[in-house]
């Protein structure tokens, strides 16, 4: 049985990978092919999908927008976060535990139910169709998130190493910086990987809040897809895009992925 | 950790109370504001009192949602938890294998909601996609747009693929923290492989699995792109869960008033069997 162990894993990285792939197919390939020919492969190999993604303004600047609120959102999540989280792992306060489980309930707040307040609001306060107003909507998840997984790994750190700190006469600040923060680097690394994947994934916010100027690529993709026919080639194309930056992230944080799941509490 | 009295604490927390005030107080008193109302349009509104959630409560369309929705998160957690216990227990521990398998098994995580979608819709069409076409030449009959039963099939097998990878991730962390000289108490007792499982590595993954459990349900509970990219809820309203249905009433067809009634009794209910989840996982804490 022993033998056979690796079969497991190996089937299922296959299943994975075969929408994956198909994908990757159907991207190489022309609209007319897709819809004509059922083949494993491109017959007639194309970029052409790509090119027209990278020249034409209203496709590129989708991932452009993606990308800006994903990185404001990851980089607004993690700095509220820390001293948040630093609270929750070393001070007993009043409501703290309420506190603590209502950051929790809007992690479970279905982002239906908030899409079209969402929209009266930032309409209401001029952000609508902006950046910062899809970063700022998507802290009502990912700030409870990085408060949980940042406190799961504060509290692996031994309180010991705070009152050394102070014996030796650092300031608090100082403490934090130079002392706290290197130390926790991986659950750092291991939030900023979360909050970047929950911020990049999500569409029915980021569709809801954006009409032109912040647009996300997955959007973008949406609306081709029902107003010119439907152009499978150009989707494929640009749906493939869309998985690079996760790879690339995925690619950074590989090492702490497992030990980072482990120490933290996600 | 014994954990000092200090009032003071709440400056560090302001930012991040102000931020989620910021998102979830305000658009949720709206909700409320709407739910005990009927709007006719240029901000004029009535008082209804709890109509809408009379309605919203005995109405068919909801129960028949409500029931969609649980039946497919009960399915996808029977399926996922025990398919990424034996995909983690069969993972290579050390050498190359291992940030192989990390990062493809991360991957779909990574992948925005509705590429995931129109994803599974170009590998799942019976004419042209992987998946129809294969299972139509072997002899049989799928259709996931007409069919709701392969449309069922079709979206279950997509929320697999789509996040088993998350159980498999958690478990393996579990797993890795688990110290070797367990393994080498159980094999000089002679423990069988099941025994070894049973009474060393699942209580090790209680945590980690109590974990899995309650994202996996908030966000199957909170399905609705993937399956509306898929199959747009149809054929019919089969595969119409609690999202889609509540985006159909709001958006489709701006019915505020009961929308924001089902809104808050769908958030509620999601709310009680997390807070049983939580206080469950805080006793396990209590007690390790």
């Amino acid at each position: 049985m022993k033998k056979y162990k690796w079969l497991v894993p190996t089937l299922y990285i296959i299943f994975l990978m075969l929408p994956i792939y198909w994908l990757i197919n159907m991207s190489f390939k022309t609209t007319t092919e897709i819809i004509n020919t059922y083949s494993l492969w491109p017959q007639k190999f194309t970029i052409e999908n790509y090119v027209k993604i990278f020249t034409d303004s209203t496709w590129y600047m989708g991932y452009v927008n993606s990308i800006t609120y994903t990185v404001f959102n990851t980089v607004i999540s993690v700095a509220a976060a820390l001293p948040a989280a630093y609270a929750f792992s070393r001070y007993k306060f009043l409501g703290d535990k309420h506190l603590f489980f209502w950051l929790l309930t809007n992690r479970m707040a279905p982002p239906a139910v908030f899409a079209l307040p969402f929209f009266q609001f930032y309409s209401s306060v001029n952000l609508f169709d902006t950046h910062i107003a899809v970063a700022l909507s998507h802290c009502l998840f990912n700030i409870p998130l990085a408060v949980w997984i940042l406190e799961g790994f504060m509290s692996a750190v031994p309180k010991e190493l705070d009152e050394t700190a102070y014996v030796d006469g650092y300031s608090f600040g100082r403490f934090f910086f130079k002392i706290f923060v290197p130390t926790i680097a991986a659950g750092i690394g291991i939030t900023m990987f979360f909050c970047f994947m929950f911020s990049w994934v999500e569409l029915l916010l980021a569709k809801t809040l954006t009409a032109t100027a912040a647009k996300p690529i997955a959007a973008t993709m949406t609306r081709t897809a029902s107003t010119s026919g439907y152009e499978l080639g150009l989707l494929a194309a640009a749906g493939t895009l869309t998985i690079i930056p996760g790879a690339i992230v995925i690619y950074f944080v590989k090492n702490y992925i497992a030990k980072g799941f482990a120490m933290g509490r996600v | 950790m014994n954990k000092t009295i200090n009032q003071k604490a709440w400056y560090f927390v302001i930012p991040v109370f102000v931020l989620v005030a910021f998102n979830a107080a305000i658009p949720l008193m709206t909700v409320v504001n709407y739910s005990f109302q009927e709007t006719f349009g240029n901000n004029v509104f009535a008082w209804e009192g709890t109509r809408w959630f009379k309605q919203i409560l005995l109405s068919d369309r909801f129960h028949a949602a409500l029931g969609r929705q649980f039946a497919f998160t009960f399915i996808i957690l029977l399926i996922q938890i025990p398919l990424g216990i034996a995909i983690a227990l069969t993972m290579p521990k050390k050498g190359w294998g291992v940030p192989v398998c990390l990062i493809l098994m991360s991957m779909p995580l990574l992948i925005p909601w509705n590429v995931v979608g129109a994803m599974w819709n170009i590998f799942a069409l019976p004419d042209i996609g992987f998946l129809g076409h294969t299972l139509n030449s072997v002899g049989f009959d799928y259709n996931f747009t007409q069919q709701p039963g392969d449309a069922w099939f079709t979206t279950i097998l997509m929320d697999v693929w789509h996040w088993t990878s998350l159980v498999v991730l958690l478990s393996y962390a579990g797993l890795n923290s688990i110290q070797p000289a367990y393994y080498q108490a159980a094999e000089i007792d002679g423990a069988s492989r099941w025994a070894t499982f049973r009474y060393i590595e699942l209580p090790k993954m209680k945590k980690v699995l109590t974990l899995a459990i309650l994202l996996r349900f908030m966000d199957s509970f909170m399905i609705y792109t993937e399956p509306f990219v898929l199959t747009g809820g149809g054929p019919g309203n089969t595969t119409a869960f609690l999202s889609i249905d509540l985006v159909k009433m709001a958006l489709g067809q701006f019915d505020l008033g009961p929308a924001a009634a089902m809104s808050l009794i769908y958030f509620f209910i999601v709310l009680l069997v997390c807070w049983v989840f939580y206080n469950l996982m805080m006793k396990n804490e209590a007690q390790s």
